[in-house]
């Protein structure tokens, strides 16, 4: 099993980071995984793409990953100026963060899945960051990783003084993953 | 072996505290920034005695060539245009012999800018006197870290610890650090010979004449292609300490082979990935992986892959003239019946598809190939 996943969002959203936490989270399971960015001049605000490899067995490219299986799109405004769907693998999925159809997204030979991810952030972070949230409806639609995976990563990558926020993201997950519909 | 899953320059860092680095002087400057700031953190945590915190690169070295001429252990960590300030004072640490080691995370250099990957920076301090290692996947740099003091001390040259930028830098993924008293068991204690100390005062960087100065860099070429040796042996002695072994070149398929494609860094695991798929279907093709660059491996190079086609993916130019890896390839090669090849290309962070290098493969039996990789105007 080789699943590759290309995350979009925009740069200051942590995708780099929910790449990394998915693949923290599938190397606590036992899995080989593999998160690397790709971003521009480091600026906030213009388009950015992070990847995550999870796999049985080792992991031996870096090459970025150009046909993905799985595409998760954390900020919805991306969609209007980058193709997400490029390379899709046919019958790859979406996960948008998105308060549409998934039908209106207008991407075929894909099974599309959407979620009002803004909303939840809203409510949970109090700040337009998708990428934790995001997670959350990854993990349902996916199952690639368990939610345990994902928090005990989040409750990682902050430190002890930072508790509360952790608490904040871990809550925000799970509030995604019970929004989320798997069809 | 137990798998962490780590960001790659932390695990480097990590790595080097475990060597027991006495003094670590770096600036932060994408994409090697990561390193530095995971070796402050560690240094604010006790992981070294020392972190300066330099100005500017040329600070960098210089600290460290003075700390090192001082008898400490040192690392660093640097790319592009920060390697590029430090030119003068490379060439002054590999005159010393002085054994810094510094981790180099491959970056293209300016006009115009650019903070991507490619292998311009290292390439062109090759001829500084420094060691260079190239490492394909973040377990090589770590490994390849604690390799570089015991060589380094072994040979009296400073190293370089090559790995591209943001695909090994800012690439999680599990690594197995080695343990932290085995490493204290593979690695002793550095100890320099002429140290400099106020109570046995000496001359370190005294003035040559010309009645001798070409002995002094006739001593520093010599010991560094003798060093050749200590990187084979230090390589079989990590093996039997950590399971891993290491040698100046890894050939991947070689020995059948009729059509070989030799590169540095990452961009070989893409190239493994195609061969491979290429010899499943019949096609004698195989891969080397350049890990010394510095020095070169003429000997190896030449027993291994002599009357082969040799084609290289090279990630640096020298403009008005060939690649360096190419041009050296050529001579190690010629007179055996080889054809040597050459693709140039893939800068500033252009990335080739698999595709692309599946298409080399396939254009080397036409014969010789020569120009320029993944151009918008050349076709190759």
């Amino acid at each position: 099993m080789l699943a590759e996943i290309r995350f979009h969002g925009r740069a200051g959203q942590g995708m780099v980071t929910a790449a990394e936490l998915l693949a923290a989270a599938a190397g606590a399971e036992g899995k080989y995984s593999q998160a690397f960015p790709v971003f521009g001049s480091e600026k906030r605000g213009p388009p950015v793409m992070s990847f995550c490899r999870i796999s049985d067995s080792p992991i031996t490219t870096y090459d970025q990953v150009s046909e993905p299986d799985i595409v998760v799109v954390a900020d919805p405004s991306v969609l209007s100026s980058v193709n997400v769907a490029a390379g899709l693998k046919k019958g790859g999925i979406v996960i948008a963060n998105c308060n549409c159809k998934a039908s209106e997204l207008g991407i075929t030979d894909a099974k599309v899945f959407v979620v009002d991810g803004t909303k939840i952030a809203l409510e949970h972070l109090h700040q337009p960051i998708f990428n934790t949230v995001m997670l959350g409806a990854f993990i349902k639609i996916t199952g690639l990783v368990k939610m345990e995976s994902v928090e005990k990563a989040i409750h990682e990558e902050f430190d002890e003084k930072s508790k509360a926020m952790a608490d904040e993201n871990v809550d925000a997950v799970r509030a995604c993953y019970e929004l989320a519909k798997k069809d | 072996m137990a798998l962490t899953t780590i960001n790659n320059s932390a695990a480097i860092a990590l790595a080097a505290s475990y060597c027991k680095v006495d003094v670590v002087a770096s600036y932060p400057i994408t994409p090697s920034t990561p390193i530095t700031h995971e070796l402050d953190k560690l240094y604010v945590n006790g992981g070294f005695p020392k972190f300066i915190p330099v100005e500017a690169e040329f600070s960098a070295i210089s600290s460290l060539l003075g700390a090192s001429a001082a008898g400490a252990r040192t690392f660093s960590a640097t790319c592009g245009q920060g390697l590029m300030l430090m030119h003068e004072a490379l060439f002054s640490t590999a005159g010393l012999r002085l054994p810094v080691v510094m981790a180099v995370a491959n970056r293209a250099i300016s006009s115009p800018l650019n903070i991507w990957n490619d292998e311009q920076d290292s390439m062109c301090q090759r001829d500084s006197g420094w060691i260079q290692l190239y490492c394909k996947n973040g377990q090589e740099a770590v490994d390849t870290v604690i390799q570089a003091f015991k060589i380094a001390e072994k040979a009296m040259l400073p190293a370089m610890v090559c790995l591209d930028g943001f695909y090994l830098t800012h690439s999680v993924g599990q690594v197995d650090i080695p343990d932290r008293d085995k490493v204290a068991a593979f690695l002793p204690p550095y100890k320099n010979p002429c140290v400099l100390d106020p109570q046995n005062p000496l001359t370190v960087g005294a003035y040559a004449v010309p009645a001798d100065y070409q002995d002094f860099r006739e001593d520093l070429s010599a010991d560094l292609e003798a060093s050749a040796r200590t990187i084979e042996e230090v390589g079989k002695e990590f093996g039997k300490a950590f399971g891993r072994e290491y040698g100046l070149v890894e050939y991947h398929n070689c020995k059948d082979a009729d059509r070989v494609i030799v590169t540095l860094g990452s961009v070989y695991n893409t190239i493994e990935l195609v061969a491979d798929a290429l010899r499943a279907k019949g096609e004698k093709v195989g891969v080397a992986h350049l890990r010394s660059f510095r020095p070169f491996p003429a000997a190896d190079l030449r027993a291994n892959l002599g009357g082969k086609h040799v084609l290289v993916v090279e990630r640096d130019i020298s403009p008005g003239a060939v690649p360096p890896v190419y041009a050296e390839l050529s001579e190690a090669l010629a007179g055996t019946g080889s054809t040597v090849s050459v693709a140039a290309g893939l800068l500033g962070g252009r990335e080739a598809k698999r595709q692309a290098f599946e298409s080399l493969f396939e254009r080397m039996k036409q014969g010789k190939v020569k120009g320029w990789f993944c151009s918008k105007e050349k076709k190759l």
